[in-house]
């Protein structure tokens, strides 16, 4: 026999279920019980850069809007740097690039203010276009998929973006990119979620 | 600088599929197409930090951060471990989120309409961050099976749910605590989501009289285990040439 390996083994997932509000988002299960729910503001006051707003629906095999999905975003600043000690630069005071949302009970819209990211350092010095790292949780999704925003008005970024490029269907790369569009109240992105049939979004297995 | 080392990929023959025929909310909510896999980049091996200025002290202890004139009804336990990763390091200063059901399999929650009583001195959620050594504890009482809308008569096993961030967003994970010796854990859709049963028992949690604390409350204990990190760097840059 040879000598073992003595890897432990990732804990299994389990779905975060219908009441994942309970823990994540109690103010949204119904009840006030700490300081402070973590999530709610990604950027801060002090970040710079343009301050968007994402939207959208998530979607499920029959067409219908997924009304209990908890999404997490991850995003650099819009120097292109991650408030994390691994990302070369610093941040604005405030700036932590990490949210989470919920989707609302009746309609299944969710939304959340931010600034735009910049451009990051990818593998082996490729740019990697501005996008938003999001990670969709909900009853019924057994392991939490992982997916990117990017921008519509990035055209010339998306276009040599390595991550993008990896989908080999060309109409796929669509479902990467939210919408750009210009409200009374601002910029606003559109980024649905399909999660299975058409239109499908891609996941990634990070 | 260093250049920072990718995570182990996800054992996705370890990790329960996306479509399990059994779980049926599972069967609309399953991608179809396969993933993209997706080797490590700065957006992956990054992740949020959180620190003790996140939460309160009492935050870990949900026997009283909802109490309201007394304590919850229920069997009091401490629910304690480490959170590793896939090389037994600590992973020190992560968040930890659990939420459950209160004694009776009642969620506090506006959408929860199974007919247990609410207790009112029971929210049902707790936090902490783990210390240099990975270590975390919360003090609770244990939940109460409840049934759910699968097949006609299913009914959940006893169980506590559990968010964990690590150090980077790969290691982004939600699962389910289950208890020692519970009869419904077999039976459960949910659990046998994961195909392997070796994989399952990681999800139960051990009793651990050691931890116990006479005359107060019955310890269980749980490591939850995050993805490694390689250690050798050779072909393995993330950036620069």
């Amino acid at each position: 026999m040879p000598q073992s390996l003595h890897y432990l083994k990732e804990t299994p997932s389990q779905t975060a279920g219908p009441y994942v509000h309970i823990g994540l988002a109690p103010g949204a299960a119904g009840f006030d019980i700490y300081g402070q729910e973590l999530g709610w503001d990604i950027a801060g006051p002090n970040a710079k850069g343009e301050r968007i707003r994402v939207e959208g629906v998530v979607i499920d095999g029959t067409g219908a809007p997924v009304k209990d999905v908890l999404l997490e975003a991850w995003q650099a600043n819009a120097a292109g740097v991650y408030a994390h000690p691994e990302s070369q630069g610093d941040v604005e005071e405030g700036f932590r690039g990490w949210g989470r949302v919920i989707t609302d009970f009746a309609t299944g819209l969710w939304g959340f203010d931010t600034v735009k990211p910049g451009p990051v350092a990818g593998r082996s010095g490729a740019l990697m276009a501005p996008h938003i790292n999001l990670w969709v949780v909900a009853r019924g999704i057994n392991v939490g998929l992982n997916t990117r925003l990017y921008f519509s008005d990035e055209q010339a970024l998306n276009a040599a973006d390595p991550v993008i490029n990896l989908v080999e269907q060309e109409h796929r790369r669509e479902t990467l990119i939210a919408t750009r569009q210009e409200t009374d109240t601002g910029v606003v992105y559109k980024f649905d979620i399909t999660l299975q049939g058409d239109g499908e979004t891609v996941f990634f297995d990070i | 600088m260093n250049k920072p080392a990718e995570y182990y990929q996800r054992d996705r023959e370890w990790q329960p599929p996306a479509y399990s025929k059994d779980y049926k909310t599972s069967v609309t909510r399953s991608p179809r197409y396969a993933m993209i896999s997706l080797e490590n980049t700065v957006s992956e091996i990054t992740g949020p930090v959180f620190g003790h200025n996140d939460v309160d002290a009492i935050d870990n202890d949900l026997i009283q951060n909802y109490a309201k004139d007394s304590d919850p009804i229920g069997e009091r336990i401490i629910i304690h471990g480490r959170v590793l990763d896939e090389n037994a390091r600590p992973v020190p200063g992560t968040l930890v989120e659990i939420w459950q059901a209160n004694a009776g399999g009642r969620y506090r929650h506006k959408k929860d309409t199974y007919l247990a009583a609410i207790d009112p001195n029971f929210g049902g959620c707790g936090r902490t961050i783990t210390d240099e050594n990975g270590y975390y504890f919360f003090r609770t009482v244990k939940p109460g099976a409840y049934p759910w809308r699968n097949w006609v008569n299913n009914w959940r096993p006893a169980h506590i749910h559990i968010s964990v961030f690590g150090s980077g967003f790969v290691q982004r994970l939600i699962t389910q605590l289950y208890f020692e010796g519970d009869p419904l854990i077999k039976q459960c859709p949910i659990v046998n989501t994961i195909p392997d049963p070796n994989a399952i028992e990681q999800l139960v949690a051990v009793l651990d009289m050691n931890a116990t604390i006479p005359f107060d409350s019955i310890a269980y204990k749980f490591d939850i285990i995050l993805r490694g990190r390689r250690s050798t760097l050779f072909e393995n840059r993330l950036e620069g040439n």
